[in-house]
């Protein structure tokens, strides 16, 4: 049981999905060049969601039905990490309560981040977690903007019962421009697309791919599943045939139903083709970005009892049309609606306070009262048992995974909200516990007194002001997605 | 059982400034306005006053901390001041702390004064505002009317009333007071509306609509309190005392512990309302109440309030309220001076507006909408914060040894 490779996988897609064609309706009169894009749609996060959010909930789904003890380290990779300098993995750490002893770092730099740190936790002896998530700006009007998605996924790497084994890698850099995106700037600045497909895919992918395969000793034509992770329709079966592989087992990049999810893709393609892989399949991935990352698997018996998840198939599944392009607009900031004196509340967040409740406001962990069992949030000094407010009782008791039943709730019109109205109320736990928290994406035929609810992870309140994401937990109706 | 506050304090004057948009005048006006009718009313100098508590519900809004604005404004004689706030409770608790000091013998008489400015915010609706460190984390910063709607949900699916029907008992509740509010020259809105535009008003918080809210507004209220036998000796002959003061805090049990709360009724009410009945000796609140002013922040509120007061039975406050029980002419009136809805919400003032009109109308003073039948008992109610935290104030003041 030495073997290195892939022990799970998750996802994550936002819910709504905008129509490429609402995009153009708006656009065309300045960009009608933007015509022949303008078909199927892309996932787009919600205001409450980055690219750390997103890698939570692929996370959680990555984890399902696992031991979370064993997870030693986590990676996040991202081109779009909300801060850069706090780390954003250790954010993560948080929201998955993971033990403080867990080795976490955050990866970026290029497309290829996700499908770097894969390759470097897979050369390691560590289980590993490894999220690559991105949530990615566009300037309106341009390809990027039909192109790009929002998505993140998961891969927990490490020794043992393994559903895919690691083959082997090949890594090339080249400092290839074909897009770049400067510290602190918010959209990328991209080059000719010929020129790209030309010197960067052909050339350096293409390259790359040959001689992974000869490095590696693999003939092309034994892999079943290739993984070509460029968005540009043909491109793929294009290498593919080049580089000696069947072009029929070229993976659909997901372009017409998610968009180009950045950092992200390589491993959400990954997890869409393991969702569907057979013992025995050999799986090549390979990914570009200044240079390339090329990844050969070979599909295990264990990847039958894997336990059921979300995944990309179940997130595809949980979808809302959407074309409201001026909604999409404004959370991306691009849209200046005004907000209005209600959203002018100062979210200054104490540093002090939100260390020592970091475990709360993170990780949802309440108390559980071990003299009466009383389960409650946020842990207190004094139970909330009215019949014994024991004292000092109380243990961790972590509730976000546990599905919860609506009690009360209100759709909110007047309170801001970037996407109103806001839906909230109080939910009770199964097992004990109750929360008064916003409800996400939902709409008003989703909920009624009586609905079961799960947690997701998102981003409470933005301090404009100063530049700080506060993130906290919120409701979701459950078994809406559910594997 | 403490012995409690019945008769032990009599009312000796009140004051109240008409309530709405008052432009023109700053905090420190409108208390010399309320305190100016009381002082009048209760026939005393100033310097009499021993003692003075300031209820105030927003801190930002005009006076800002302490006691001091109250003293400064009406040029008190360097007399304590307490400023207290306990959410839209203010106003009755800063009469409670005036009542109780007389009570104790500290004082001979005291001084109770409400005062909010809210229409300095530049928009309608309470001040969105900070409920703590801890609470800005993890809790939800919703609305007002969002706050409370959550009852509405909770209530139709406890008791199976349809959305329908809970939407038109609501609405009764509003017509009502605006039916009220108009005979009312001090009330912020004057206008009748009926069931219709109620019906049909922009949703603000599900299911309550635009009239399905009270408005907020500026405003002051007072009292001056003394002991029955200091009121008789200035020369009071009729005299409304205090019979019950009650206030009760939430412990968190609502808002933390699954499985108890459902989420349809106020908790603090029921227990406030009880321990005041009990210290009025009242046994049969719907037979011996003459009338209420509860606390209609929104009309969902006033509904559910008659059943937490025990005047309805549980589940049944909706019929009461399409019967017209609590109509100005129907059983027991309740906002017979338009209530919150239209008499308007300063929050501080609330609490001591309510006891400004219920002690009008037992002496017979309420003008065009005076109750005809003797009020003997007349009851107030305060609600502040949200359903699954608040504060709950039950104040009953009636006749003299009835």
């Amino acid at each position: 049981m030495t073997e290195t490779g892939i022990l799970s996988f998750g996802a994550y897609i936002p819910k709504r999905r905008l129509q490429r064609s609402a995009i153009h309706a708006f656009n065309s009169w300045f960009a009608p060049g933007m015509r022949g894009l303008a078909k199927g749609e892309k996932a787009n996060a919600n205001w409450d969601e980055d690219a750390i959010t997103m890698a939570v909930e692929a996370a959680r789904d990555g984890l399902t039905g696992l031991d979370r003890a064993t997870v030693a380290g986590l990676t996040l990779a991202s081109t779009t990490l909300p801060f850069a300098d706090r780390l954003n993995a250790g954010i993560v750490k948080e929201a998955l309560a993971l033990p403080d002893a867990t080795a976490a770092s955050d990866a970026a730099g290029s497309l290829r981040a996700g499908s770097s740190a894969l390759l470097q936790a897979l050369g390691g002896q560590e289980t590993r977690l490894v999220l690559a998530s991105d949530r990615r700006l566009a300037k309106p009007g341009t390809e990027a903007e039909m192109n790009y998605g929002d998505a993140a996924a998961a891969m927990l790497v490490g020794q043992g019962d393994v559903i895919a084994r690691f083959i082997g890698g090949h890594s090339v850099t080249v400092d290839f421009v074909d897009h770049y995106r400067s510290s602190g700037a918010e959209y990328d600045y991209a080059w000719e697309s010929r020129w790209i497909r030309d010197e960067g895919y052909a050339a350096i992918l293409g390259t790359a791919l040959k001689d992974g395969l000869a490095k590696l000793g693999v003939d092309g034509a034994s892999v079943t599943r290739s993984i070509i992770a460029v968005p540009v329709k043909g491109v793929p079966e294009l290498l593919a045939k080049k580089a000696g592989l069947n072009p029929d087992s070229c993976v659909d990049p997901m372009m017409a139903i998610v968009g180009d999810s950045g950092a992200a893709h390589p491993l959400l393609m990954l997890a869409a083709t393991l969702e569907t892989a057979k013992p025995g399949d050999t799986i090549l991935l390979a990914s570009f970005g200044q240079g390339a990352d090329v990844l050969l698997f070979e599909v295990t018996d264990a990847i039958t009892r894997l336990p059921a998840r979300r995944g990309v198939a179940g997130h595809l599944a949980f979808r809302a049309e959407d074309a409201n392009y001026s909604r999409y607009l404004f959370h991306r900031g691009l849209h200046n609606l005004d907000k209005g004196m209600r959203a002018e509340m100062d979210q200054k967040q104490p540093g002090t306070t939100l260390f020592r409740q970091r475990k709360a406001v993170l990780g949802l962990i309440g108390g559980r009262c071990t003299k009466t069992g009383t389960v409650q949030f946020p842990k207190t000094e004094i139970s909330v048992n009215p019949n014994d407010r024991a004292q000092g009782t109380q243990e961790d008791w972590p509730l976000a995974e546990k599905t919860a039943t609506v009690i009360a709730f209100t759709a909110d019109n007047l309170t801001y909200s970037p996407d109103p109205p806001s839906f909230y109320g109080t939910i009770d736990f199964e097992g004990g516990g109750r929360l008064v928290t916003e409800f996400a994406d939902v709409t008003k035929e989703e909920v009624e007194v009586g609905v079961a609810m799960r947690m997701v992870f998102r981003i409470k309140a933005v301090d404009e002001m100063r530049g700080f994401t506060k993130y906290f937990w919120k409701a979701v109706p459950a078994n809406k997605g559910d594997a | 059982m403490p012995r409690g506050i019945k008769d032990k304090v009599a009312i000796l004057g009140m004051g109240c400034s008409k309530f709405g948009e008052r432009w023109d005048k700053d905090a420190d006006q409108l208390m010399v306005e309320a305190f100016d009718e009381a002082l009048a009313d209760a026939g005393i100098e100033t310097s009499q006053i021993d003692a003075a508590w300031l209820g105030v519900g927003f801190d930002a809004q005009n006076i800002g901390p302490s006691g001091i604005p109250l003293s400064m404004a009406l040029r008190l004689p360097n007399i304590g001041v307490t400023k207290v706030e306990n959410y839209c409770a203010s106003g009755t608790e800063s009469f409670r702390g005036a009542v109780y000091a007389v009570a104790s013998g500290a004082c001979d008489i005291a001084l109770a004064l409400g005062v909010e400015k809210l229409k300095d915010t530049g928009y309608g609706g309470l001040p969105v505002r900070s409920r703590g460190t801890t609470f800005d984390m993890i809790g939800v910063t919703g609305s007002a009317p969002g706050s409370f709607a959550q009852i509405a949900s909770a209530y139709r699916a406890k008791h199976g009333v349809s959305r329908d029907d809970l939407k038109r008992a609501i609405a009764h509740v509003s017509v009502k007071s605006h039916a009220n509010g108009a005979k009312n020259p001090k009330a912020h809105l004057r206008k009748a509306v009926d069931m219709d535009t109620v019906l049909n008003a922009p949703m603000i918080a599900d299911p309550l609509g635009l009239y399905d809210c009270c408005g907020v507004s500026d405003g002051a209220a007072c009292a001056i309190v003394t002991t029955p036998e200091i009121a008789k000796a200035l020369g009071k002959k009729d005299l409304v005392a205090v019979k019950a003061l009650q206030i009760s805090a939430s412990n968190g049990w609502e808002m933390q512990q699954g499985g108890g709360w459902d989420g349809s009724y106020f908790h603090t009410t029921r227990i406030a309302a009880a321990k005041a009945y009990e210290e009025a000796g009242i046994t049969r609140p719907r037979e011996q109440v003459s009338l209420m002013e509860v606390h209609d922040c929104f009309s969902i509120t006033e509904l559910v309030t008659m059943e937490d007061l025990f005047i309805s039975k549980e589940g049944d406050g909706w019929k009461d309220v399409l019967d017209g029980f609590f109509d100005a002419d129907g059983g027991i009136p309740c906002q017979i001076d338009g209530g919150l809805k239209c008499f308007g919400h300063p929050i501080g003032a609330s609490g001591l507006r309510m006891l400004y009109e219920n002690y009008l109308q037992l002496l017979g003073r309420a003008g065009d909408r005076q109750r005809q039948d003797n009020p003997v008992f007349a009851l107030s109610h305060n609600l502040g914060g949200q359903p699954v935290q608040n504060v709950s104030a039950v104040a009953i003041v009636g006749l003299h040894g009835a």
